[in-house]
């Protein structure tokens, strides 16, 4: 009789426990609200991400640090990619990103044909920098939680939401070995966003990023040729000219340019640029391009009669 | 950090049928960093003999001159030009004299010796940065992209190749190779004998 009184009173702490975790059971695949960023900005990650298996070792992160690559040594087991130039930038008319498509292994050139930004659905995109496993499971993962947001909120997930989810998780992760420097760009209510986030936790909101080795190449170019009132073409032709800079001079950086413009109405795939042919031949009759090679000895071919044309 | 790879480049020699020929990629970096397009790594040392000088760019450089001045120093004893072989001899004795604070270089070198028929023989011959030499009958390698090198090499290189079917190997290997190093590449240069 007095189980049966506890079964249907919703009243006592027995209940309580059982309505709470009943709910907590119904908010699908496990994924807690706290996982936005709440609790004073700390979040709660205990649940809600995938669980993984962890070394059975006294110090689980120290033992993974040693055997992964971070800069200092070369031994390690876990490789990580660390040539890279990606970039992303704001303007009137929405973000440019940019990136090139090789992948390095010590000093070998294990692929020239990357897909660095990942499309993580037809409004947000991810740019990947460091270790490509990382960024690409874990923007692909960003992809579904930003889906789910969209059905339970009948509303698209706004890009500092997104980054926001995404920084909150590799930071749980940090020190075990997580390597990616990304960008989040998007267009959301509040119009062009890019966002930097990377596995220490960083997470910065801003016109203008550039990520990898070959960044410092690209800011060069970037900084000098970016302004807020760029024509679509401009735009489109500073991102590619950037990435060139940093393919052409940086050993780590190179091969192909992948190019993206994120408008209103979504992102758009512009065009795969060889960077050899961008340094002999330029994009070609497109606007905003110059019509000639980007290089250097191109360029200024027969401008003295100390450097006569070269053809 | 690798002093072998702090500024890149690589070099291969490859024998023809009654010809040789020697190519290098012309990448001068400072790790990462391309500085140069036009670094050459290949010299004449006399009219049959060419030596290739991949590693540490310094030391091209002074190896190069320390070579000119002792080949210009057997030239005025013998009273005749260096034959590749002597001349390979003298790049070991010259590497080994480091032995123990070494040049950072591995030279790679392409001639023809004059057989006393009057027909030319071809020659190819490596050597590690102390002075090991190598006489190969096929071809030779050294660089950044020596492994890479040795994997093209190894599946284009055929015996008895005419000069014109030499030039179009040699340039396919060294081109395909480099495309595989992040530190080689930015132009390249290739001699036929």
């Amino acid at each position: 009789m007095n189980s049966l009184v506890q079964r249907f009173d919703t009243n006592n702490a027995l209940s309580e426990i059982k309505r709470t975790s009943a709910i907590i059971e119904e908010d699908g695949d496990n994924v807690s609200d706290l996982m936005w960023g709440s609790y004073g900005g700390f979040g709660n990650l205990a649940t809600g991400i995938p669980k993984f298996n962890i070394p059975a070792v006294p110090d689980p992160s120290a033992f993974l640090r040693l055997h992964t690559d971070d800069h200092t040594d070369p031994s390690c087991r876990i490789k990580i990619q660390h040539g890279t130039t990606t970039l992303a930038f704001r303007f009137k008319g929405g973000v440019i990103v940019a990136v090139d498509s090789r992948a390095t292994a010590g000093s070998y050139i294990a692929s020239g044909t990357v897909k660095k930004v990942i499309e993580i659905n037809p409004y947000l995109l991810g740019t990947m920098a460091g270790g490509a496993a990382d960024c690409q499971y874990w923007e692909t993962y960003l992809g579904i939680q930003c889906r789910l947001h969209e059905l339970r909120n009948k509303e698209r997930i706004s890009v500092a939401a997104a980054s926001k989810y995404l920084s909150n998780l590799v930071y749980s992760y940090k020190g075990m070995g997580l390597s990616m420097g990304t960008m989040i760009c998007g267009w959301d209510k509040t119009g062009p966003q890019v966002y930097y986030v990377d596995s220490d936790g960083t997470r910065l909101k801003g016109d203008l990023f550039s990520v990898g080795s070959g960044s410092t190449f690209a800011y060069g170019v970037l900084d000098q040729g970016h302004h807020w009132d760029l024509s679509d073409e401009d735009a489109q032709e500073l991102g590619r000219r950037s990435i060139y800079a940093a393919g052409h001079r940086d050993a780590f950086s190179g091969n192909t340019i992948n190019l993206y413009h994120v408008k209103e109405d979504g992102w758009k795939f512009i065009g795969n640029y060889d960077v050899s042919k961008m340094h002999y031949e330029g994009p070609g009759d497109i606007p905003g391009a110059p019509g000639h090679g980007y290089g250097y000895s191109i360029r200024t071919a027969g401008k003295s009669s100390a450097d006569p044309p070269t053809s | 950090m690798s002093i072998m790879e702090y500024n890149g480049g690589s070099v291969v020699a490859m024998v023809g049928k009654g010809c040789v020929a020697i190519a290098s990629d012309l990448r001068l970096g400072n790790q990462a960093l391309g500085i140069s397009s036009n670094f050459q790594k290949i010299f004449p040392i006399t009219d049959h003999i060419y030596l290739g000088l991949p590693g540490l760019a310094t030391d091209v450089t002074t190896l190069k001159e320390q070579f000119r001045y002792r080949v210009n120093m057997y030239t005025i004893k013998e009273e005749r030009e260096i034959e590749p072989e002597a001349f390979a001899h003298l790049v070991s004795s010259t590497l080994y004299e480091r032995r123990f604070g070494p040049f950072f270089i591995e030279p790679v070198m392409a001639g023809l010796t004059k057989k006393p028929s009057g027909e030319y023989k071809p020659f190819i011959a490596a050597s590690d940065l102390i002075g090991c030499l190598n006489f190969a009958k096929d071809f030779v390698v050294a660089g950044t992209a020596s492994s890479k090198l040795f994997g093209v090499a190894e599946g284009l290189w055929e015996p008895g190749l005419e000069p014109e079917d030499l030039f179009e190997t040699i340039s396919q290997t060294l081109l395909n190779a480099v495309d595989r190093d992040a530190y080689s590449g930015w132009g390249a240069v290739v001699h036929v004998m």
